[in-house]
């Protein structure tokens, strides 16, 4: 933990701290219906009261946006591979895409859920839809992007395709498959959540909608941010595993 | 002035020549315009083991000519032959320095100077400690685990020189090497150069448009004409090796500047 590492921190922090003091502040001078908007003492108070629900509730969010996102690289970085070295597969699948993914998940989602049920999968599959399409396009901008010059060098040396793709390519394209994971990370939760407001028996997502319905405001809130907790673990994760992938990308900084 | 600037280049009855280029010709499509000749007639030959450098001016086709000598495209007419054979694709017992350092930001700089073995699937002990005495050669002992984000333009423009040597090239063909770095490190490449050469014994085409670097390094300074290239004048060095900064001041070589010069049609 280095000094600029705290300082850097401190401006995040002191920020949401200004925010709370201030949504305090406001319900409680104007006496604000903790059903219209919970102060966050409310919420942080519901949140305690219920930490084991929303713990328990957590889980099956946190599978179905990890497993979800997981799907989406696995399918999606070959995927990109695929389309941006070939010509064919390009114009063929790439324009499909494009309006795929015009189309909007929200408005799939319940034909998701005739196909794959109430449980998990439902949702791990919406996850993947839209984790998918941030993976694929910059995967397939990193593949193009890979300086002239490193081609050449490789062709230089008569280095195979397969070389070329190994040992140049793919590695060149690293940091922008990293920002598209970025990007697909937060997408996931979100469309795990998608799932479980269209039908589900659990969940985050579920435990709001429930607790929204019985106005429970607080406890609505507490599981927004848990939510929100979740989305910023996983992009943690996935910052961590760019760090340990590409060690270069920070030796750059300082 | 044309024949005998061929007559110079070429050792009348010797056996093959190193390198011989005939008649190279080069010119680019380009849509909806007229094709634009690059190139219009290259013919010189190289002894084994000499220096010789490709200087002319800006745009006048020394990168295409040298990227045809490296087999990376494909010449529109004329003949280019390495060691008695046509240069049709890249040949492995080359090695290239492009103009810039063209390192992997991902790789360690010892891992960046062994590419070239990888790629040859050549890497073993002997390639790595080959690696770490190269880069001691250029003065980069320690540097073996950083990156190159890590290092001057200067040290990267070594790490490239190190990667190109690794594989113990026949000949090594540099694009302005040295071009992008500063007076005093370009000064200190070119010693660097002289000595890797007269270690290594490689032949080298060497691309520049700085008259003096030319002049320096050289034991034959080839002068191309503005585009269409053709070769203006073709200069013997005759001073001896080892080089050092002196000779800069020596009348000799302040009469070969001014007859490289004199080609480039900038003095008369
Ligand atoms: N792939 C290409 N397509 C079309 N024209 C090209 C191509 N490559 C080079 N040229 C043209 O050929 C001419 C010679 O280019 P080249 O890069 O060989 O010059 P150069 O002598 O290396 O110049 P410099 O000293 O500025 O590097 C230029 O006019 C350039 O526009
Ligand atoms: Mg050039």
């Amino acid at each position: 933990m280095r000094l600029h590492h705290v300082r850097n921190a401190f401006y995040p922090v002191a920020g949401i701290a200004i925010i709370l003091v201030a949504w305090q502040f406001y319900t409680q001078f104007f006496a604000i219906n903790r059903i219209v908007l919970p102060s966050p003492a409310d919420i942080f108070w519901a949140s305690a009261a219920n930490w084991n629900v929303l713990l328990r509730e957590s889980w099956p969010t946190f599978v179905e946006s990890v497993l979800g996102f997981a799907l989406a690289v696995a399918i999606g970085i070959p995927f990109a591979v695929c389309v941006a070295n070939s010509r064919v597969l390009n114009l063929t699948l790439y324009p499909i895409l494009i309006a795929t993914q015009s189309i909007p998940k929200v408005a799939v989602a319940p034909i998701i859920l005739v196909w794959f049920g109430l449980g998990m999968q439902s949702k791990l599959v919406i996850a993947f839809l839209v984790a998918f399409f941030p993976i694929v396009v910059d995967t397939a901008a990193g593949m193009r992007a890979t300086p002239a010059g490193l081609l050449e060098l490789a062709r230089s040396l008569r280095a195979s395709p397969l070389q070329i793709f190994l040992k140049v390519q793919f590695p060149a394209a690293l940091p922008f498959i990293f920002a598209g994971a970025k990007v697909a990370v937060t997408l996931a939760v979100i469309g795990a959540v998608i799932g479980e407001f269209i039908g589900s028996m659990n969940g985050l997502g579920n435990l709001l909608l429930t607790a929204n319905s019985q106005l429970d405001s607080p406890l609505a809130w507490a599981a927004l941010v848990w939510l929100s907790a979740l989305g910023v673990l996983l992009f943690g994760a996935v910052v961590l595993a760019e760090r340990i992938v590409m060690p270069w990308s920070e030796t750059g900084h300082h | 002035m044309q024949s005998q600037i061929i007559e110079q280049g070429r050792s009348s009855a010797a056996p093959v020549p190193f390198g011989h280029f005939e008649g190279v010709h080069q010119h680019f499509r380009r849509p909806g315009q007229a094709p634009l000749v690059a190139i219009e007639n290259i013919t010189f030959d190289v002894k084994a083991g000499h220096l010789v450098t490709l200087l002319g001016p800006s745009g006048c086709g020394k990168t295409t000519f040298l990227k045809i000598v490296a087999g990376l495209i494909p010449a529109s007419g004329g003949t280019i032959q390495i060691n008695g054979r046509a240069v049709v694709e890249p040949q492995p017992d080359f090695g290239v320095v492009f103009q810039q350092a063209n390192l992997m930001p991902w790789r360690t700089i010892q891992a960046n100077v062994l590419f070239p073995m990888e790629i040859l699937g050549r890497t073993d002990a002997a390639a790595e400690l080959r690696a770490r005495e190269l880069l001691a050669l250029v003065g980069l002992e320690g540097f073996e685990k950083s990156y190159p984000a890590q290092l001057s333009g200067g040290m990267q423009q070594r790490v490239a020189l190190c990667r190109a040597l690794i594989h113990k090239p026949k000949l090594l063909l540099m694009d302005e090497p040295f071009g992008a770095l500063d007076e005093l490190t370009r000064m200190e490449m070119q010693d660097l150069l002289l000595d890797i050469r007269a270690k290594t014994g490689a032949t080298v085409m060497f691309v520049t448009h700085s008259i003096s670097e030319s002049v320096y390094i050289s034991d034959i300074v080839c002068v191309f004409s503005k585009r269409p290239a053709v070769i203006a004048d073709f200069i013997a060095v005759d001073l001896p090796y080892p080089r050092s900064a002196e000779i800069r001041y020596l009348p000799e070589f302040t009469e070969l500047e001014h007859r490289a010069g004199r080609a480039l049609g900038i003095t008369r």
